[in-house]
């Protein structure tokens, strides 16, 4: 598949057709300033991020061989959708996983396609929302605004759809970029906080008057803006675990941790209201096109209190880790604080400077900072020997492995398989007959001896105190149980309690429904 | 440092056993500075290093002779101690020198790419050695982490986008004035990672430049692979501590200085704990997004 390399969308702004320059005329400013000017120029960056999806369609036609029944817009909005719900706290999306599950819908666009095709435009339009060919891995759009001067400047704006983020162990994770996720839910440049609200008293609003076709619609939209809000907040926690000077312990820090806990909890009220709400609507909906659409609902409801609820924790760790923190960096002897704060006098200052002057400082400091290298000399003998030596070559399946010499372990096991065979057949009571012990270790006695009743008599002692909630866990169906009464055991072999063996039956199929409803 | 030894040779001829130089001793000091120059050595690992450092510490005639043999090679000396061993470094120009052209490539052509990899080093030095007194306190090990170092600066870029944003600024920057673009846009618009065919780092993502920037250290002796969490973690030693103390960070500084970007108070401003100021400066726009 030829791919014409990194796409940049070009967004001019229609402003450029300005008649003459303001500053070459006597005349008044044509041009609204630079206020009204921002509005325009949010538009305009808004506009350019759906550029490289209408930029997909309009390359397709490009591409070696026939793909102009694929969708590409549809399929890179699917994609954003997928990696939108995958991504979590911790970790983005996985690459093959998005792909694989983008199959489907590109399989349903061209049905008689092969597989092998259906991958091909996936990995595409992924890579194409990643934009692999360029170095920034982004699109860039330039557009025009008016300095406050007065003067038309051309500006370049940078942007990422999917960025490639690094999880643990090294592997690549994908994630949305906030302009994704505000292109997806379609409300450009808005307040993240108003927006889950509004969105949410809007789901309340129509799910009152039934209207669950739009609910649906915008409880996906409020999951969304859970997702993005989770994502602010992450960032956020990370930056002040990383260095505690950086904020302020006294007030910002508590303050701004409880007040996202009041929101947390806000929401998570809000939301289980919601939840009540539509439970009750599927469940008194006839309509089986509306009840599925509300079981969706449910769904999506549920998915946005969970995350909300890994929000919480998230809050709630924050400050033992501060305390922490602070112990380790403020409270110890302090040391005669001399020298340069290389953040606060380098970094800090650096990163706002333009880069012809940033380049300045940093030249100086890795031209020092990076130590010395001896120079490597070549002596032309060497060099004539390295180049006529003929490259090694490789064994490519390394070297002969030696057969492991494998020594059998003795069987050390006090009963045979057989032996227990015949205990769990003798113990395989029904469950409305109980026995006593001292009969089935008489019948074990007949049928093979000594041992089998030894083996027997374990068993039932072992069945005294069962473990339910195992059993319980794993799905059994019926327990092995011994009880004592009181009875003496009045046996050669063995003394104590006579016990009453019995097999207690268990309701699996009410323990599956249990389990699946407390999770 | 050529002076010092004519000096001793003229004025100070009072610790008789050694007022002539013998070839031995020349031998010798050069010896100790060529185990300078193997940064990786351990001094506690080579009887011969130990030996000669001692002997460096304890005899200043052959000490004179060892720092005029390192400054003769273009080296300069930062501290000789056990703990450091000789602790030489290329003075500018010299042979020994590491330039930015044969760092990397690209360099020379891209100004974002220089900035980036020279970024990349000053981030790893105030990852390692986040306060003052960690710099200055001889006994610190600074511990970083390759993803910790590219979420630091990021975290650091996105501080300064939030500040821009909240004064209604437009950071775009101008189409046909590149090297006029913030230096933080560099860093927060270039990938912080990228798959790549061989499951090796992409080298022109953030993480790459700063694996790049740590590998590179390791190989100067100035920082040791502990493990492989965060893409590599890594510890300081006493000769990095050294370094960026006395060479980079005046250097860098008196760089931004002569910007005339740090305003100088009293005359002194490296000594000053700007801590104060910097925290209240953080804390106005740390990145807390419940305010509002």
């Amino acid at each position: 598949m030829s791919d014409r390399g990194p796409s940049l969308c070009t967004v001019t702004s229609p402003a450029s057709t300005d008649r003459v320059p303001p500053q070459l005329s006597a005349a008044p400013r044509p041009a609204p300033g630079p206020a009204a000017d921002e509005g325009l120029a949010r538009r305009l960056r808004a506009l350019a991020c759906t550029a490289p999806i209408h930029d997909l369609d309009a390359r397709k036609a490009n591409l070696a061989g026939e793909y102009s029944v694929y969708g590409m817009a549809e399929i890179a909005l699917a994609a954003i959708d997928l990696v939108t719900l995958n991504m979590d706290f911790d970790t983005g999306a996985d690459h093959d996983q998005i792909v694989a599950r983008l199959m489907p819908r590109i399989a349903a666009q061209a049905p008689r396609r092969p597989v092998a095709e259906h991958e091909r435009v996936a990995r595409w339009v992924l890579e194409n929302l990643i934009n692999v060919g360029s170095v920034d891995r982004g699109f860039r759009a330039a557009y025009g605004t008016f300095a406050p001067d007065g003067t038309y400047v051309r500006r370049d704006y940078d942007f990422k759809l999917i960025e490639e983020v690094p999880g643990h162990g090294g592997v690549v994770y994908l994630r949305t970029t906030d302009e994704a996720v505000n292109v997806l839910v379609g409300a450009l440049d808005t307040d993240v906080t108003s927006a889950q609200i509004a969105a949410e008293v809007k789901l309340e609003v129509l799910v009152r008057r039934g209207r669950l076709a739009d609910a649906q619609l915008a409880a996906e939209q409020a999951r969304y803006r859970t997702v993005q809000y989770s994502e602010t907040l992450r960032r956020a926690l990370e930056a002040t675990r990383r260095n505690v000077r950086a904020v302020d312990w006294l007030n910002a820090v508590p303050d701004m941790i409880a007040e996202a806990l009041d929101h947390v909890a806000d929401r998570y009220r809000h939301e289980n209201a919601i939840l009540t709400n539509i439970r009750k609507a599927r469940d008194e909906i006839e309509d089986a096109e509306n009840k599925r659409r509300a079981a969706e609902l449910v769904d999506i409801v549920k998915d946005c209190i969970r995350r909300h609820t890994q929000l919480q924790s998230r809050l709630l760790e924050a400050g033992p880790l501060f305390r922490a923190e602070q112990d380790r960096q403020a409270f110890a002897t302090p040391m005669t604080s001399s020298g340069i704060d290389l953040y606060g006098h380098l970094v800090t200052p650096v990163l706002p400077l333009p880069l012809e002057q940033a380049v300045r400082v940093t030249d100086a400091f890795f031209a020092r900072g990076t130590g010395l290298r001896t120079p490597v000399a070549v002596r032309v003998g060497d060099l004539v020997d390295l180049l006529l030596t003929p490259p090694v070559e490789r064994e490519h399946l390394g070297a002969e492995m030696p057969e492991p010499d494998l020594i059998a372990t003795p069987d050390d096991s006090r009963f045979s398989e057989e032996q227990l065979a015949m205990a769990k057949e003798l113990l395989d009571l029904p469950a409305d007959a109980p026995r006593r012990l001292s009969g089935l270790l008489e019948e074990a006695r007949a049928k093979d001896g000594e041992e089998l009743a030894y083996l027997v008599a374990l068993l039932a002692v072992h069945a005294a105190s069962p473990a339910v909630g195992t059993a319980y866990r794993q799905g059994e169906e019926k327990l092995l149980f011994a009880v004592d009464d009181g009875r003496e055991l009045d046996d050669p072999g063995f003394g104590g309690a006579d016990l009453i063996v019995g097999t207690a039956l268990l309701d699996a199929a009410g323990m599956a429904a249990d389990r699946t409803e407390a999770a | 440092m050529t002076e010092h030894v004519e000096w001793s040779d003229t004025e100070a001829p009072a610790p008789a056993v050694h007022a002539a130089v013998t070839p031995a001793d020349a031998a010798d000091a050069a010896r100790l500075v060529s185990f300078g120059l193997l940064p990786k050595l351990q001094p506690a690992r080579d009887q011969e290093y130990a030996e000669l450092l001692r002997r460096y510490r304890e005899d200043p005639a052959f000490a004179r002779l060892a720092d005029a043999v390192a400054a003769g090679l273009g080296l300069i000396v930062l501290e000789v101690s056990p703990r450091a061993g000789m602790a030489v470094t290329a003075a500018e120009d010299s042979v020994f020198a590491v330039r930015m052209g044969d760092y990397a490539r690209r360099t020379s052509a891209d100004g974002g790419d220089r900035f980036l990899h020279g970024l990349a080093h000053l981030s790893v030095a105030a990852m390692a050695f986040p306060r003052p007194e960690d710099l200055a306190d001889d006994g610190y090990i600074g511990r970083v982490s390759v993803n910790g170092v590219d979420a630091f600066v990021r975290q650091a870029c996105r501080r300064l986008e939030e500040r821009a944003e909240e004064q209604g600024e437009n950071t775009d920057p101008a189409s046909d004035a590149p090297g006029l673009e913030a230096a933080w846009r560099i860093w927060a618009r270039r990938s912080a990672t990228g798959a790549t065919k061989d499951a090796r780092r992409l080298a022109g993502s953030t993480t790459g430049i700063v694996g790049k920037a740590v590998a590179f250290l390791t190989d100067s002796g100035f920082l040791q692979r502990t493990g492989d969490d965060g893409g590599g973690t890594y510890r300081t030693t006493a000769r990095y501590q050294l370094q960026v103390r006395d060479m980079a960070g005046g250097a860098a500084m008196a760089e931004l200085l002569e910007l005339g970007v740090v305003p100088v108070t009293d005359g002194s401003p490296t000594l000053l704990p700007a801590e104060e100021t910097d925290d209240l400066d953080l804390v106005a726009d740390a990145g807390l997004p419940f305010h509002s």
